[in-house]
């Protein structure tokens, strides 16, 4: 059931606790006691809006920055990669698998505030071998939504 | 000058074209209309079917198929009825694919009935039958659903509608628009007064797929029925495929064999593109199906805890994707409500009478939509009830 109510709160976090008893037909209590449960646990980490900054003039950008390391003795990357989540400039922080180790989701409000972070803070680190920044250009969809456009509701001659 | 009305075929003149059809495309002209109208699933074909589609282009399949249907298909079809509704039916000759739920009622119902023969349809339900019937020159014989049965066809009905001119008994479960579901114990019922008589059920199952709480059970599985049952069933909405046209009918080969020449002649095969993603559906996309089933039956609480909260009545529905609620409360009829509430709050849903005269005092409203979109509609149509009081 907890499952089910994650799916549904992933999915939409604006459903009320009520929504979720009735489209899982279990009661409103039982709901609340779950979702404290996820919470309390840590399963559950926050409740946030996709919004699509690109309608703000004051946009923003982003950039992926996919860094190399060399993993310290009994340290591994955990090092580098708590250093760099602690910035309110990176939106994630990710190991990955495959031809380099680090990926970061960074964002600033110029292309120079994001150049001038990856010189001096991320560069600069001692185990960090390269860098390679790849600015955002577009986005078309964020977090299961789309950006783009709305798909229309293309039915709608059969109505009987 | 010519006189079409010399020309036409006054069996065709006669069929009045559905009076709600006015208030739909009103409906259709105005901006920002939230709907609850539509029959037709919102989500998209599984990929995997379209890309089955589109490799069956790919690979040329650009051809006729046999009559009946790809070999292929009605073997899946074979396998699948037989592994969910436990009936067995032979992909050679009791087997035939045809273009959409629709083509096969229309050739089952003209391959029955002659001039005079008549039908027994239990409405509210699909408008299709009765047209169809009276192109065949047969006469309907309706049978009245109540609430208070769960919109089941009862015995006493059934045995009462049953003159020596029954040719065929329609059972269109589970039902649109009603929600309802016929159970093995409600259809042992009706197959004891059907067993020593030459009449055919024809059972459309289109939407079998879709119960929630209880799993279909068809007619032809009951003892004694499937030498006279044409079970009729489909793509469009188990498996989202409504603009695929697929459907099929199975039953006994006397009967199938008269099917299959009208199809032969007025059809020659259902599309192939289609018949190709079909088998792809049968095969590999149980799982699909069952995503959709759990997300619809979720709009489905949603929808009736919200009609009833706000002082409709609304049965529980327990298959297809409507929610049938009584509107008797509010002292209009299914039309008045349904147009008034239109132009008030721009809420279109479907007066039950456009699904025969019982559907008077309800509305139907389909939950192929998002929940924050049923919910919206919810929200508007209470404000109307409030405003109306």
């Amino acid at each position: 059931m907890k499952y089910e109510i994650l799916k549904l709160l992933a999915k939409n976090a604006r459903y009320t606790e009520k929504d979720i008893a009735v489209m899982l037909e279990i009661t409103e209590g039982e709901v609340k006691n779950f979702i404290a449960e996820l919470e309390k646990d840590g399963l559950i980490r926050g409740y946030k809006a996709v919004i699509d900054w690109e309608k703000l003039d004051s946009a923003s950008v982003s950039a992926i920055i996919e860094i190399n390391v060399v993993p310290k003795a009994g340290l591994g990357f955990e090092e580098v990669a708590e250093k760099l989540m602690k910035y309110d400039e990176v939106e994630s922080v990710y190991l990955m698998s495959g031809v380099y180790d680090l990926n970061v989701v960074v964002k600033g409000k110029t292309l120079h505030d994001i150049a001038k972070f990856v010189a001096k803070e991320v560069a600069t680190i001692d185990s960090v071998t390269s860098t390679t920044t790849h600015f955002v250009m577009r986005r078309y969809k964020e977090m299961d939504v789309e950006l783009i456009s709305e798909r229309e509701d293309d039915r709608g001659q059969f109505w009987i | 000058m010519i006189d079409y009305g010399k020309v036409l075929n006054p069996c065709v003149t006669e069929i009045k074209p559905s009076g709600i059809r006015k208030f739909f495309d009103i409906a259709a002209t105005m901006d920002d209309v939230i709907s609850l109208g539509v029959g037709e699933p919102d989500f998209q074909t599984p990929w995997q079917i379209r890309k089955a589609g589109i490799n069956s282009l790919q690979n040329g399949k650009t051809k006729y198929t046999s009559n009946s249907g790809l070999i292929e298909l009605r073997k899946e079809i074979s396998n699948y009825i037989s592994r969910k509704y436990s009936v067995e039916y032979n992909e050679d000759d009791e087997i035939l694919i045809t273009v959409g739920g629709s083509e096969a009622i229309d050739g089952c119902i003209r391959a029955i009935v002659s001039p005079g023969d008549e039908v027994i349809i239990p409405q509210p339900s699909y408008v299709c039958y009765e047209p169809i019937t009276r192109l065949a020159g047969g006469v309907p014989v309706i049978i009245e659903t109540k609430a208070e049965d769960d919109f089941k066809v009862t015995p006493e009905q059934l045995k009462n509608a049953i003159s020596d001119k029954t040719k065929i008994l329609i059972l269109p479960y589970p039902c649109n628009p009603t929600g309802a579901i016929m159970e093995k114990k409600d259809l042992e019922k009706l197959a004891e007064i059907l067993k020593d008589t030459n009449i055919i059920v024809l059972s459309d199952e289109i939407y079998s797929e879709l119960t929630f709480g209880t799993k279909h059970t068809s007619i032809a599985s009951i003892e004694g029925m499937r030498e006279r049952t044409v079970m009729i069933n489909g793509f469009s909405k188990s498996f989202s495929m409504t603009g695929w046209r697929m459907g099929f009918a199975c039953g006994p080969k006397e009967i199938l064999a008269e099917i299959t020449k009208i199809h032969q002649f007025a059809i020659m095969c259902a599309p192939t593109t289609s018949q190709y993603a079909a088998m792809e559906a049968l095969k590999n996309c149980d799982d699909e199906v069952a995503r959709m089933c759990k997300e619809y039956n979720m709009r489905r609480r949603l929808m009736v805890s919200g009609f009833n909260e706000i002082g409709l009545t609304c049965r529980e529905p327990k298959g297809a994707f409507y929610a049938f609620p009584s509107i008797k409360s509010t002292g209009m009829t299914s039309e008045e409500f349904c147009e008034k509430l239109l132009y008030s709050k721009k809420v279109a849903v479907v007066p039950g009478t456009a699904f025969g005269d019982s559907g008077e005092g309800f509305i139907r409203a389909s939950y192929c939509y998002s929940t924050e979109h049923i919910k919206e509609a919810i929200k508007r149509i209470g404000e109307f009830l409030e405003e109306i009081k």
